[in-house]
């Protein structure tokens, strides 16, 4: 059905191209991939290994000539609402086909990460979606938990959690490269007048720095789609230290989800009479 | 090539008797482009200047750090040492070796050797720091003045007599505040409303003051002398070119439910209502809360009644937008809430009242035309019971922690006035101290004590229980006789702490101004700037920075009105050089800068952009320097450092971390 209406669209010149999946080299390695005729649209692959989201592709897409079909899935377009947000995606520029999803699963056949706390099945937007009853069945979850959990140590425990988790970080740039909050034209790690990339090399701390440097980055914007974790080579949950902000704006400044809404203001970019200040931190952690 | 000249001030024995001031310059003499380093008693005196001074001449410097004080205190008066030698007055930095190093460090090598490295990261910023020109703003000549109370009265009176504009902003339908509901003033005793009403008829009267009441600000942007200010106009219902303030509205109407907020709601007044005789603008206005016509549609007495036709119900609030140079918070106080003090029964007995209720019994104009009665049956009361710091000195929680200040001294007024009053009624006042520093103040304590014959308890009141009879048992113990008391009594007064009004939050928020813990407003120097908010162009008067009495107010206000008139004396101001800017290439065109810029300062453009490599029409961030006041807001939100800030650079930021890390 979704190639069916792609090539329906493609043949009507709606759109100039469709940006998708397409088989790798195992069944659970999908790799995104533009599909510009109906000949190349037979490689188009959608099923549980469809994981990756394509939102961050759209800002180069955006650039292009022509429409460009996006299938996305529900989580996915919070991504790319925040992406509207920040006015990196043109709208007119992009067709939404809103495709339903029964959750992704990983190499090992396994629910991935965020699957595992769904963010729900509704689609935020869209220009046409093709989904069924199945796919809006959401399961239960507390995505918190293992935030808490962290939380709960005390600031030694804390610091040998990450310092052992990062210590295995190769920098290898996938989470950065993948993240749809992570957009910039030139990442200050990679502009040498930052003054943080000329750093690289100085000690073994530098690799923590970088992802603690990038969740500030991405705070308020982040819109936890998990990509980060899930491109890992390492294994490293970096998905917490997203969860871990995400936390702290909902408590401090009441529950929010980037990408929710394309016009909202983030907590973090706003400033509201309501706003946290110290004494009203203090209330309200209860101290 | 780079010449840095460092100064090590030792502040008298405030740095130098706990860092090695020499050992410091020296150390910096082997920084790399120190070409000149050295120590000296005071950097800030006239000697110490001219050191500086011969020193950019002699050798060539162009580079200046001077380790001593907070920036806050001289980073000003050494620019201009440097721009009398010659060199921009923005290529000097400071190294805060006092605040920040030798006042909260005791060990002398530990304290000398942060001071170097501060010294170091001040050496490492100058060295990439550019000169900058300041340019000029102009200043709007008219003042604003948030509360109409005696605070905020005498600030525009005084504003207004050096011969600039001032509105005053009030919320509710008059001027006047706390200071009206007042019945005697201490410790003259002459009465509230008799010295307070001509204050107000002056500002009424002034060409120059515009009184706004019952409107409240809505929106504030700008900055130091060119503030745009958006006031909502509430709807009074009432044409104020028409109302003649007769009142015969407001004896007609039938409703009856309204609490009469300025007699604490110890009775009711009409939906259509004047505040109180000397109100001013004395015009009725409609609660919209009780009113029978706006919340049915049927009734419309009051429209039938008025022979000027000034009711109009179709009126809707009103926003206007004005421009100020500058900005006076006067948003006063209130008694708190009594709930978490259940123990003394307020919401379970009439009889038992908060001061300012007591204020409004006592009061002629009161509910009870001044007659000492007890609030539950009309009875003249036999024993008083007055109870102080309810509330107040509180560090349990349920109150407050700070000393509210008035409340000994109204208590002591309270307590003589029913005696000269009442001599047949005996009153007892239980104190954890009496505090009474000020101009004839213990003079009058002692008056209450040993002329009229106040009895004083020094303890606490543990309980207040409604007893049969309707008389209230106070169980209180008297520390000094060491024993348990109890007293039957007819009616308690409690002193409720005061806080500020709830409304300052919001109005702290719209002006960036900052408040302390307990939402009082905070100076910009606790004791060299005690009017004067840290934002400029902000001033504080009256209750809203801190309790205080009527005296104080007024000469507060006084003061925020000389620092008013300074300002709005000046036709130009000299701005911040120290502005941000946007590097088109780096910027990702996603508005969060312009999202958290207090000014407005930012916009976007679409705009060809080229650079190495790169040709392409794109959507970009500007910077308004004229409307920038170099907060740094954007540069940490934006998440390319796209965004600069002159004389805050982020590459300077960096060289001074990287410094301290070394």
């Amino acid at each position: 059905m979704i190639k069916e209406k792609a090539a329906q669209l493609l043949r009507e010149g709606k759109v100039a191209r469709v940006l998708g999946w397409e088989a790798g080299e195992f069944a659970y390695d999908l790799t995104p991939a533009y599909f510009e005729t109906e000949e190349e649209l037979k490689n188009l692959v959608y099923n549980e290994y469809s994981g990756a989201n394509l939102s961050k592709y759209l800002i180069a897409a955006s650039k292009m000539e022509g429409v460009t079909l996006a299938l996305l899935k529900p989580c996915d377009t919070l991504s790319f609402n925040q992406l509207l947000n920040e006015h990196r995606i043109n709208r007119e520029k992009v067709y939404v086909l809103g495709v339903g999803c029964k959750g992704m699963k990983d190499q090992n056949g396994e629910l991935l990460l965020k699957c595992k706390c769904c963010k729900g099945k509704e689609f935020k937007a869209f220009d046409e979606v093709i989904d069924d009853e199945e796919c809006r069945n959401v399961p239960e979850s507390d995505r918190f938990e293992e935030v808490r959990r962290i939380e709960a140590m005390s600031a030694e425990e804390r610091f040998a959690f990450w310092r052992n988790e990062l210590s295995k970080c190769i920098r290898c740039n996938a989470c950065r490269n993948v993240c749809p909050a992570c957009s910039c034209i030139k990442c200050v790690f990679d502009n040498p007048k930052s003054g943080v990339a000329a750093k690289a090399n100085t000690d073994d701390f530098e690799e923590n720095m970088f992802h603690i440097i990038r969740a500030y980055h991405v705070a308020g914007r982040c819109t936890d789609c998990g990509e980060c974790s899930r491109v890992c080579p390492q294994g490293i949950p970096l998905h917490l230290l997203n969860r871990k902000f995400i936390k702290d704006i909902n408590e401090l400044y009441g529950e929010y989800q980037a990408g929710e809404d394309p016009e909202a203001r983030g907590p973090l970019t706003n400033y509201t009479q309501g706003d946290a200040e110290p004494s009203v931190v203090r209330e309200r952690s209860g101290e | 090539m780079q010449k840095i000249g460092v100064f090590v001030c030792w502040c008298g024995s405030n740095i130098a008797a706990t860092v090695d001031v020499k050992a410091v310059a020296e150390a910096m003499k082997s920084e790399p482009n120190v070409v000149f380093a050295t120590d000296y008693q005071y950097m800030c005196s006239e000697g110490g200047q001219k050191m500086i001074q011969d020193a950019i001449q002699e050798y060539g410097l162009n580079g200046v750090v001077v380790c001593s004080c907070s920036p806050r205190m001289h980073e000003n008066t050494f620019r201009k040492t440097a721009e009398r030698a010659g060199l921009n007055p923005y290529m000097v930095e400071i190294a805060n070796i006092r605040e920040h190093c030798s006042w909260i460090h005791k060990d002398m090598e530990v304290a000398t050797q942060k001071a170097i490295q501060l010294a170091k990261a001040a050496v490492a910023k100058v060295r990439k720091n550019a000169p900058l020109t300041s340019g000029t703003s102009p200043v709007i000549k008219r003042a604003l003045v948030i509360g109409g109370g005696i605070a905020g009265i005498q600030t525009a009176l005084d504003v207004a007599d050096a011969g600039y504009d001032v509105d005053i902003v009030e919320k509710s339908p008059t001027i006047g505040g706390r200071m009206a509901q007042l019945d005697k003033t201490f410790p003259t005793l002459d009465c509230a409303a008799c010295i307070l009403t001509p204050k107000m008829v002056d500002a009424a009267q002034s060409e120059k003051i515009d009184i706004l009441a019952y409107s409240e600000v809505e929106k504030v942007s700008g900055f130091v002398g060119n503030f745009t200010v958006q006031i909502r106009k509430k709807a009074r219902y009432v044409d104020p070119l028409k109302c003649t303030g007769c009142g015969e509205c407001t004896e007609k109407c039938p409703s009856r439910k309204g609490k009469n907020e300025f007699n604490m709601g110890l009775d009711n007044r009409g939906a259509i209502y004047i505040p109180f005789a000397q109100a001013i603008p004395k015009l009725a206005v409609i609660d919209p809360t009780q009113c029978i016509k706006l919340k049915t549609g049927k009734c419309g007495i009051c429209q039938k009644v008025c022979s000027a036709g000034a009711i109009n119900y179709e009126q809707k609030d009103e926003i206007i937008e004005r421009q100020y140079g500058a900005i006076v918070v006067a948003t006063g106080f209130k008694p708190i809430s009594l709930e978490k003090f259940d123990e003394y029964a307020y919401a379970q007995s009439q009889d038992v009242v908060t001061s300012l209720e007591f204020e409004r019994i006592m009061n002629a104009a009161g509910p009870t035309k001044g007659q000492l009665v007890r609030p539950s049956d009309g009875k003249h009361p036999h024993e008083i019971v007055f109870i102080q710091c309810v509330g107040s000195r509180d560090t349990s929680g349920c109150g407050k922690p700070y000393c509210s200040k008035i409340c000994c001294m109204y208590t002591a007024k309270h307590a003589m006035l029913v005696r000269e009053k009442y001599p047949d009624v005996n009153v007892h006042v239980f104190y954890i101290d009496v505090r009474t520093p000020g101009k004839n103040f213990d003079e009058f304590y002692r008056r209450a004590v040993e002329q009229y014959g106040v009895d004083y308890i020094k303890g606490m009141v543990g309980k207040v229980a409604p007893i049969e009879d309707g008389k209230l048992l106070v169980q209180g113990s008297d520390l000094i006789a060491n024993e348990q008391v109890k007293i039957e009594a007819d009616m308690v007064v409690l002193a409720a702490a005061i806080e500020p009004d709830p409304s300052a939050r919001s109005i702290a928020t719209m002006l960036t101004a900052s408040m302390d813990t307990n939402d009082f407003f905070t100076e910009a120097h606790p004791k060299l700037r005690p009017v004067e908010s840290p934002t400029a162009g902000i001033f504080l008067s009256g209750m809203a920075q801190g309790p205080k009495d009527i005296p104080e107010t007024v000469a507060q206000a006084g003061a925020a009105a000389s620092k008013v008139i300074g300002l709005l004396a000046k036709d130009h101001l000299v701005t911040n050089p120290c502005v941000a800017s946007s590097d088109e290439l780096l910027c990702n065109g996603c508005s969060q800068c312009e999202k958290v810029c207090p000014y407005g300062a930012i916009s976007y453009i679409e705009k060809e952009v080229r650079g190495p490599g790169v040709r392409e029409v794109k959507r970009i961030a500007q910077v308004n320097p004229a409307v920038c006041q170099g907060c740094g807001a954007c540069t940490v939100t934006c998440p390319s450092g796209a965004m600069d800030l002159k004389g805050f650079t982020n590459s300077q930021i960096m060289a001074e971390v990287d410094a301290l890390c070394k």
